[in-house]
């Protein structure tokens, strides 16, 4: 693999800025290596607007006129965000060949700052799902065993990213799935508080949980990148208007006097040893550098998942009626009236999960179940936020797993459904709550699959968060992996 | 709860999408199956809790009422499977 392909985005971009490394070049690189590769990382790579885009922003360098820290560094956006220039599909049939009229607020931001999009990345259609295995595309493999998957949704930036196909990219969170990925992919995934990334241009899956995050080598690459596309936006009316900087030069690597807790429920039955194992001993190692850990009991949280399951879907089918083979995408042929276009184009257009999942939440919001499901799940939602508020009282960071085993085998998943959602356990919560998370890559297992730890801040805390990723990341070597191009470690 | 391939064929009416039969049966099924566990929710003591539709507590959000330019109709109708000069075509809605 070409050296270049192992800096991190900040190691590359002060290169890039110095003149030893050209935008060009890493370009070149990058494109190489995804041509290269049989992941199917990406949906859609866009190797001239790529090129395009880096010779561009080569000029400003040159000039003095971009000093962004991450200024020339190729990177992947996942395809569920939009770019007017590239066809933008949630890896979905009922997309087709859509070709956004704007750009997600994000995706400008990472334009000012001088990014070059190689393309867009592959992800369970939606956004629904932890595998990455219900693309209308197919399937995107794990990096580090190509018979397992990448995890989901955001599957294609985390492989992407392990894999040296992009040195990092935007993935999108609503239960879990820049977290999730990331662990299964080795590669570092912070998911920022709720409302501190513009959505404008995110297409909706569940508009009160959805929140566009960062899958990259490091803590740093992603204060880095937070610091790029954070801030208010009023084309988002959530979006909050905070000051939005500063994340990466926050990063000192202290984490003295943190006091960590680590809750028992998430320890216990469900959980692979060997996942709890590498997880412990990674507190341990935040512990090592001077915070505090103590387990403590955080209440509900068997209650995670089926409040937010219900309510992502709830939100999901009032969000998906937008698909109606009228303004956009896919239409069905031979249709007769308004409601049999509507049926059949949805019928043909989307996935059986979407389906699965716009059925399961107009059930939930119909009349009659409203408040024995929905209003229900509300509820459980505001205890279970409750829960984790009272929690930051005592501690100033969570520990937990990401997910209870590493990468299951391809189809493994898909053989059962409820099994799948279960295994959410450790990730909806943050979402539920509106909180900043991140994956830190921590070990891998017998099989050589990667696992993570997560580390969880309350509201608005995400320097906090990205500073123990940092410190644990000083003092350990795992996210410095790489996956051989068989699939291997190397 | 007991989900029927008549609750089936209801929720598929309101969701805009029509199943073929054998997937009525299996999706019957996988609903039954979601939402039994769900139901797991009933355990959990809800009195006097307020349902939270959001995280946020931001109400109202306001702008100043400028006016500002619509993106170009050309750009937003180019995407249409059907169309003409300035408008969306769907199949004949009235009689």
């Amino acid at each position: 693999m070409n050296e270049l392909l192992r800096l991190s985005a900040l190691e590359l971009g002060r290169k890039i800025q110095t003149g030893e490394v050209s935008a060009a070049e890493a370009a070149r690189a990058s494109l190489d290596k995804i041509n290269g590769s049989e992941l199917g990382a990406y949906i859609t790579v866009s190797e001239d607007w790529a090129m395009t885009q880096a010779a561009a922003v080569q000029a400003k360098i040159s000039e003095g006129a971009l000093q962004s820290p991450l200024a020339g560094v190729p990177a992947a956006i996942k395809d569920n965000i939009c770019t007017l220039d590239v066809k933008t599909t949630c890896a979905s049939k009922i997309l087709g060949d859509f070709h956004p009229p704007y750009n997600a607020t994000a995706v400008d931001r990472m334009a000012q700052a001088g990014a070059v999009v190689l393309g867009k990345t592959n992800m369970d259609e939606f956004a629904m799902g932890s595998t990455s295995e219900t693309s209308y595309y197919g399937p995107t493999r794990n990096p580090w065993n190509r018979g397992h998957v990448p995890g989901g949704s955001s599957g294609g930036s985390a492989a992407a990213v392990a894999n040296g196909e992009a040195f990092y990219a935007l993935g999108s969170d609503t239960g879990g799935s820049v977290r999730n990925p990331a662990s299964f992919c080795g590669v570092t995934g912070m998911k920022p508080t709720y409302g501190t990334v513009s959505r404008y241009g995110l297409i909706a899956y569940a508009s009160s949980l959805d929140q566009i995050g960062v899958l990259a080598r490091t803590a740093e690459d992603c204060a880095g990148v937070l610091d790029t596309i954070t801030g208010h936006d009023v084309r988002d009316s959530t979006s909050l208007n905070i000051p939005a900087d500063g994340l990466l030069a926050g990063l000192t690597g202290d984490v003295r006097g943190l006091k960590i807790g680590l809750p028992a429920e998430c320890f216990g039955d469900g959980l692979e040893k060997e996942v709890g194992d590498h997880v412990l001993a990674a507190a341990a190692v935040l512990k090592s550098l001077g915070a505090e850990t103590e387990t403590f009991s955080l209440p509900l949280t068997a209650y995670a998942v089926p409040a937010y399951y219900l309510i992502a879907c709830a939100e999901a089918s009032s969000n998906l009626s937008r698909f109606d083979g009228v303004k956009y995408g896919f239409r069905a042929e031979g249709c007769t009236d308004m409601a049999d276009l509507h049926k059949k184009t949805r019928s043909q257009g989307f996935g059986r999960e979407v389906q699965k999942r716009i059925m399961l939440g107009t059930f939930a919001l119909s009349t009659g179940y409203y408040d024995a499901y929905y209003k229900k799940a509300q509820q459980a939602r505001a205890a279970i936020s409750g829960a984790y508020h009272a929690a930051f009282e005592k501690y100033d960071l969570i520990v937990c797993p990401v997910f209870p085993d590493t990468a299951p085998a391809l189809g493994e998943a898909l053989t059962d459904p409820l099994k799948t959602y279960l295994s959410d356990i450790y990730t909806v919560s943050v979402n539920l709550a509106g909180l900043p998370g991140i994956s830190v890559p921590c070990g891998f297992d017998e099989k050589g699959l990667p696992i993570g730890t997560q580390i969880i801040g309350k509201a608005l805390d995400d320097g906090r968060v990205l500073n123990a990723a940092h410190a644990y990341q000083q003092a350990t070597d795992y996210h410095k992996a790489m996956p051989t191009e068989g699939g291997a470690q190397a | 709860m007991k989900i029927t391939e008549e609750m089936v064929d209801y929720i598929s009416e309101l969701s805009r999408l029509e199943l073929g039969s054998e997937d009525r049966a299996r999706m019957a099924g996988e609903l039954e199956s979601v939402i039994n566990y769900v139901e797991l929710l009933n355990a959990l003591d809800t009195a006097g809790i307020e349902p939270m539709s959001h995280v946020l507590q931001v109400k109202n959000v306001l702008r100043p009422d400028e006016v500002q330019p619509s993106l170009d109709r050309e750009l937003l109708l180019k995407e249409a499977p059907e169309r003409d000069a300035e408008s969306f075509v769907v199949p004949k809605t009235v009689e």
